[in-house]
């Protein structure tokens, strides 16, 4: 039996193609993908991102907790709605997952983890919590859905479906989250665009999803989602990165902070560590499309294609792949792809935001 | 569902016109467009090529996955059609009329082995349960 979100009837009447994602019931288009992707770069998207969980972590010592627990440093957040970017790491300095982390206040931080690792991760931060006799409370908020507003007109688009939260999107800078009554709204998402994470209690969320439609936001699915992602140069978790691949070796060393003398859980075993390989940017030149484990070939050694996809902003495939340190943006490289070895380039990514084409 | 009672059918999706001359005109189906999604790249075979029975002799890659095309029957390739490698839309356009490649089997009673649209809707119809 699949999981649904509070969203499940809303896309079955709106005609969705709905998949099995991750044990998930989700839509992952409504039509044609590619014009959903067009219609975020342009316009305004909604996506259903109930399947990820909301995580409010309370208690006096909240902040000690996650000093320890992720890579990142919350110390960063000083200020109340700020949100940090992080991994979440084993003792071997592997990926548990990568996750958001929103400053509320000195007793109250809230995480937002990936929908296919959320119980192996509360199952980790439960056992750190005892471990360390930390005595937080954590709650999974299942009672909240997630809806992403995304494009250049997302913020007319809330405005209009929210009386009064105008108040609150004048003034909310990129990655920072306010709460409205029960609503948390957050200036985040997952394409390169402006826009808005916004979480209700799950049974409001069908009259938001319309409010929202009436406003002139369109339906994406997660198919969109992927490709949007990609242009954006983010990372899933999963494919760019996991438990036996590094953050160093994943594009990710920015989220990682090593300058304090903070011990963090697998700090010392990347500090530890070898890093041999980078991830980058490619570009096919060649025709084709990339996707994630074709081979690729470089003056240094292999790599691999960690996710791949055809760019509708670029109109070309793009991919990020892991390969080794020295290959440089504008050199070229070749992909095994089935009995053909195809021309890419190396390049720094981003590949597009904020609707421009960067590379 | 949108299966012409005019054509045959493989069951890994491929449409199968029968021309006046005995040659045959293949495809992919509406239904596996659909699956697929929006097309963004066709490769064709060489005319000239031979092709096994259930040989893959296409690639059809739309956003989400790359897919082979196979051959419904022995043969030689004949003509093969640029115009959905330049534009790989048309085949989510009209999967009928985005045909991949002409061919002459290489036994003409090979052919009555496909699917009818009867048969083939059955098929689609059991794969979604």
């Amino acid at each position: 039996m699949l999981k649904q979100t509070p969203l499940n009837a809303t896309h079955r009447e709106l005609g969705a193609k709905m998949v099995d994602f991750g044990g998930w019931d989700m839509p992952v288009n409504y039509g044609s993908q590619i014009e959903e992707h067009h219609t975020v770069r342009s316009g305004c998207g909604l996506f259903d991102v109930s399947h990820m969980l909301p995580l409010d972590i309370r208690g006096a010592n909240v902040r000690v907790f996650l000093r320890r627990l992720v890579a990142n440093n919350v110390d960063k957040l000083q200020i109340s709605g700020k949100a940090l970017y992080s991994c979440m790491l084993n003792e071997a300095g592997g990926v548990i997952d990568d996750l958001i982390i929103y400053f509320m206040n000195e007793t109250w931080f809230r995480l937002v983890v990936n929908a296919g690792t959320a119980e192996k991760d509360l199952a980790w931060m439960e056992k750190m919590n005892a471990d360390w006799g930390m005595g937080l409370t954590l709650t999974p908020r299942r009672d909240l859905a997630m809806i992403a507003i995304q494009g250049p007109n997302a913020t007319q688009a809330l405005n209009e479906a929210l009386p009064g939260v105008d108040q609150i999107t004048a003034n909310l800078k990129p990655f920072n989250a306010a709460a409205m009554g029960e609503m948390f709204i957050a200036r985040t998402g997952y394409t390169g665009e402006d826009g808005f994470e916004v979480m209700v209690l799950a049974k409001s969320a069908p009259f938001f999803w319309k409010a929202l439609m009436e406003a002139g936001g369109k339906p994406i699915g997660l198919g969109a989602r992927d490709t949007l992602r990609l242009e954006a140069g983010m990372n899933l978790y999963g494919q760019d990165m996991d438990e036996t691949t590094s953050p160093l070796e994943s594009g990710l060393a920015w989220t990682v902070d090593l300058k304090t003398e903070r011990d963090f859980v697998g700090r010392a075993a990347l500090e530890k560590s070898e890093v041999t390989q980078q991830l980058a940017g490619l570009v096919l030149l060649d025709k084709g499309v990339l996707r994630s484990h074709q081979k690729i070939h470089t003056k240094n050694g292999h790599g691999e294609i960690t996710s791949g996809t055809f760019s509708p902003t670029l109109q070309q495939s793009i991919a990020l792949a892991r390969i080794p340190l020295g290959i440089a943006p504008g050199e070229e490289v070749e992909v095994d792809i089935r009995d053909k070895k195809l021309k890419a380039k190396v390049v720094k990514y981003p590949f597009v935001r904020n609707g421009k084409v960067l590379i | 569902m949108n299966i012409p009672a005019n054509l045959k059918y493989t069951p890994s999706h491929e449409w199968v016109r029968v021309e006046a001359d005995g040659t045959l005109t293949v495809g992919i189906t509406h239904h596996a467009q659909d699956l697929l999604g929006d097309m963004v790249f066709i490769e064709t075979p060489a005319a000239g090529r031979t092709l096994a029975k259930g040989e893959e002799c296409a690639v059809v890659e739309s956003v989400k996955a790359a897919s082979d095309v196979y051959a419904p029957v022995a043969g030689e390739v004949i003509a093969a059609n640029g115009d959905v490698e330049a534009s790989p839309e048309s085949v989510n356009q009209d999967a009928y009329s985005a045909w991949m490649f002409k061919m002459k089997p290489a036994n003409p009673g090979d052919v009555n082995e496909l699917l009818d649209a009867a048969a083939y809707q059955k098929l689609v119809e059991s794969e979604a349960h």
